[in-house]
């Protein structure tokens, strides 16, 4: 998710004016690795350069909010991606309540600045609010209406002091990031703004880590230039930040926006979540689960398993996916250039559905995919549902998480069917 | 380029073959030693013999150690072969091409594969370490896509190829049903295909070959010593071996309605064979029936119909056990399963049966004739766009 995030993000900015990141900072209160770096898959995932820096920020709500707020307050050109996904037992209410969902700012300064930080402001409180032991599949929730108690003033005396950093009476929107949508509410009702931004928690649902971030990308996409933004995030006290939005933000507009995914989502039944969740044990098909990814292979391999980067060949145009080093006719070698493939559309010329192969999620829906302008791969289809797939449907590519095994994370790009 | 072949120059004299099954009570070691002893005793020579042995395993066994250990084989060379689901084929072929040279003047080929010791469904490749990029499907669902290519290509609807595939179905139980060696012995009913699970795309239980443990063997020598052992030798005509390159998966002109190193295995061994009319001039052939479209499919590619036409020439009953080609007599992968390695011997064995008259009266081919003498037996393994063919020509007389 952060990855899509990150490249919707990128997609909107004009390159001419920004020349991409030269730091990824990475928040998620549910990292896939410990130990580990994160940030490295989406860094490789967007075909960063090796002088940028990729680092994880965690693992905590806070913690995203707090390095939003240092991403914006410091100098130089960075990618924010926050990133959470809600996991709550049965019947749970995080499991009712919570959302997954991801965020990403590009960050820099001149011409292409949608929105500037003018303030930040923070109450600290050390109480049990929600907590998890690293390991564990689920959150704690000590007293929701302790935690109401105490978040109300933290966020009304944070909010106070960033209004008077910025020298403002009041801001035009306020968005609430809160571990439940009450207490956002009851927040949001102390604060005096006239207009609350939607927390998405009643479509989306609580997104954790990454709902501050969220709340300002789906802010952004509806203010005006001139306007002034407060994001308060309710995590073991309450972090403010304030921004303006410059005349630029007129002419930005993120695809997918916020608001369309939100329209296109589908619905998933309970059972299947549940396995997706790990919280019911599916019986697998009597074959082999897959074998751990090889680490040396992927890592030669880093270009094509993260980036989805073939070979064109330079003679005749041809386009390998995986790359290859010897031409169709076997005649040359090394005669190829990368062919980054990722934001390339595609055609399926015909397709199956796999009820026996192993999946996390079964069956495997699976197209042969013809890219625009060359290449083809065979390849599993994602977000789809089998009705909708035809001969001469549109494909674009997803980055996802195939599967798990001996904890290694293999991940790889999917297709998903192109709606309207 | 030069593909000169062996015609008429090597025999099998022997063969032995195991009866195909899931042999919970029999090793790999255990299947080999008896396809071994039959095919030393219908050659009618002892293990020492024998000069040489090709040992062909997918996955069952590494090494010709293998061989060598089960046998008891005294300081014998013994190579170990391994080329997908031709596996069995090409141990013969590089039999055959050691007997040409004139290395050994006797020698045994052995294909075996032990399924279902792994606990699970299907056929299942070992995994190499990789990148975790490449695509985990089943090969079910990898030949399932051709059904939707091939019926758009010719316009033949989705209820017309219901009924090819469905024929091809009950045609190979139908003869299995006439074998002893064979896994499943009941003929079935189109109903019994078409209500059949579906397993992958179109493609139900009765669309796939099962899966079954088994061995079987083959005594070969130069022609010129063929009488020496038997008065019925079976002469090899051709051999033929094509390794595709995986550009059908990555080339956007590939329409999954051919196997296009079929077609090239094909015209190579009808060259070799000194074939020019294969629908007239081979009598039956054993080909790989994995799946039913796979059998459609490779009617076209061996030349046995016209391209777009096979549909209507299974349909018609042309490859049907009383047809003018019978295909698959002995029942096929359908009725066999499919122990890799053993696989392609298997059916050379059904055609060293038919081409010598001992095949079992209810399942006898009757289309042998003056002009047409030929028996061919094809293997492939891989998937469609990415694949391996095996093609022999077998024949009783020298030409």
């Amino acid at each position: 998710m952060g990855t899509e995030a990150s490249r919707i993000a990128l997609r909107g900015v004009d390159r001419s004016l920004h020349s991409g990141p030269s730091a990824v900072l990475f928040a998620t209160a549910l990292p896939a690795y410990a130990d580990k770096t994160n940030a490295t898959a989406i860094h490789a995932a967007l075909r960063l350069p090796a002088d940028v820096p990729a680092f994880d920020i965690g693992a905590s709500v806070g913690s995203a909010a707090g390095a939003l707020r240092m991403a914006l307050s410091t100098s130089g050109d960075r990618l924010y991606v926050a990133a959470d996904m809600r996991t709550g037992l049965a019947g749970s209410a995080d499991e009712a309540n919570g959302g997954d969902a991801a965020a990403a700012l590009v960050i820099g300064e001149g011409d292409a600045v949608v929105a500037e930080l003018i303030a930040s402001a923070n109450v600290t409180e050390e109480f049990l609010d929600r907590w998890r032991t690293p390991g564990d599949i689920r959150s704690k929730v000590w007293d929701d209406k302790f935690s109401e108690l105490t978040y109300v003033p933290a966020a009304r005396q944070a909010f106070k002091n960033a209004l008077a950093a910025a020298g403002l009476e009041t801001v035009d929107m306020v968005g609430v990031a809160a571990p439940t949508a009450r207490i956002g509410a009851a927040v949001a009702a102390k604060l005096g703004v006239a207009k609350t931004i939607d927390d998405l928690a009643s479509t989306i649902g609580v997104t954790g880590a990454a709902q501050p971030a969220l709340l300002l990308c789906n802010a952004l996409e509806q203010a005006e230039p001139g306007q002034t933004i407060a994001i308060i995030t309710c995590a073991d006290g309450a972090e403010v930040i304030i921004v303006r939005t410059t005349p630029a933000i007129a002419k930005i507009s993120p695809a997918p926006s916020v608001a369309t995914q939100l329209a296109s989502g589908a619905p998933v039944t309970y059972g299947r979540f549940l396995s997706w969740r790990g919280m019911v044990n599916v019986e697998p098909p009597r074959r082999p689960e897959p074998a751990r990814t090889s680490g040396t292979a992927a890592a030669r391999n880093a270009e094509w398993k993260f980036g989805f980067v073939g070979s064109r060949d330079n003679e005749t145009g041809e386009i390998f996916l995986p790359p290859v080093r010897v031409s169709a006719d076997g005649q040359r070698t090394d005669q190829m250039s990368p062919a980054p493939m990722a934001d390339v559309e595609g055609t399926i010329a015909t397709f199956t559905v796999d009820r026996m192969a192993y999946s996390p999620s079964p069956p495997i829906i699976f197209a042969v995919v013809d890219f625009d302008g060359g290449g083809r791969l065979p390849i599993e289809l994602t977000d789809t549902d089998l009705e909708e797939v035809v001969i001469g449907g549109r494909v674009g590519m997803t980055f996802r998480r195939l599967f798990t095994a001996d904890g290694i994370h293999n991940y790889f790009w999917k297709g998903k069917m192109l709606r309207g | 380029m030069a593909s000169h072949g062996i015609r008429d120059r090597v025999a099998i004299v022997g063969m032995g073959c195991t009866k195909f099954i899931e042999n919970w009570g029999a090793s790999l070691d255990d299947m080999m030693i008896d396809a071994s002893n039959d095919a030393y005793a219908s050659a009618g020579v002892n293990k020492d013999d024998v000069d040489a042995y090709w040992f062909g395993t997918a996955q069952s066994a590494m090494s010709g150690i293998a061989l060598a250990r089960a046998l008891q084989l005294q300081n014998k060379p013994v190579t170990r072969v391994e080329n997908y689901c031709a596996t069995g084929g090409e141990a013969l072929r590089q039999a055959a091409y050691a007997l040409a040279s004139g290395a050994y003047d006797l020698c045994m080929v052995v294909g075996a594969e032990k399924v279902k010791d792994t606990g699970f469904q299907g056929l299942n490749a070992f995994p190499i370490p990789n990148d975790g990029t490449a695509r985990s499907l089943t090969a079910a669902a990898m030949y399932s896509m051709i059904v939707p290519a091939y019926g758009k290509k010719y316009g033949v609807d989705e209820s017309t190829m219901r009924d090819v595939l469905t024929h091809i179905a009950v045609k190979n139980h139908f003869n299995g049903a006439r074998n002893e060696r064979a896994q499943f012995r009941k003929e079935i009913s189109a109903e019994m295909v078409e209500k059949s699970p579906k397993l992958a795309g179109t493609l139900g239980v009765f669309d796939c070959a099962g899966v079954a443990d088994g061995s079987a063997a083959a005594i070969v020598c130069r022609a010129e010593d063929a009488y020496k052992y038997t008065d019925k030798p079976i002469f090899v005509k051709a051999l033929s071996f094509i390794a595709g390159n995986g550009g059908g998966l990555t080339d956007p002109s590939y329409d999954y309605t051919t196997f296009p190193e079929i077609a090239a295995c094909a015209i190579d061994a009808y060259a070799q064979a000194g074939v020019t009319n294969p629908r007239t001039e081979v009598a039956m052939a054993e080909v790989h029936d994995c799946f039913t479209p796979t059998e459609l499919v490779l009617m076209e590619d061996l030349q046995f119909s016209e391209r777009g036409t096979a549909w209507r020439d299974v349909l018609d009953g042309s490859f049907d056990l009383n047809g003018d080609l019978p295909i698959n007599p002995d029942g096929g992968l359908k009725s066999f399963g499919h122990p890799t390695g053993a696989s392609g011997l298997r059916m050379m064995f059904e055609a060293f049966l038919q081409l010598r008259g001992e095949a079992p009266a209810d399942r006898t081919v009757h289309s042998f004739s003056d002009s047409r003498k030929l028996a061919l037996t094809h293997s492939l393994g891989g998937y469609p766009g990415e694949m391996v063919s095996f093609i022999s020509l077998l024949g009783a007389e020298k030409d």
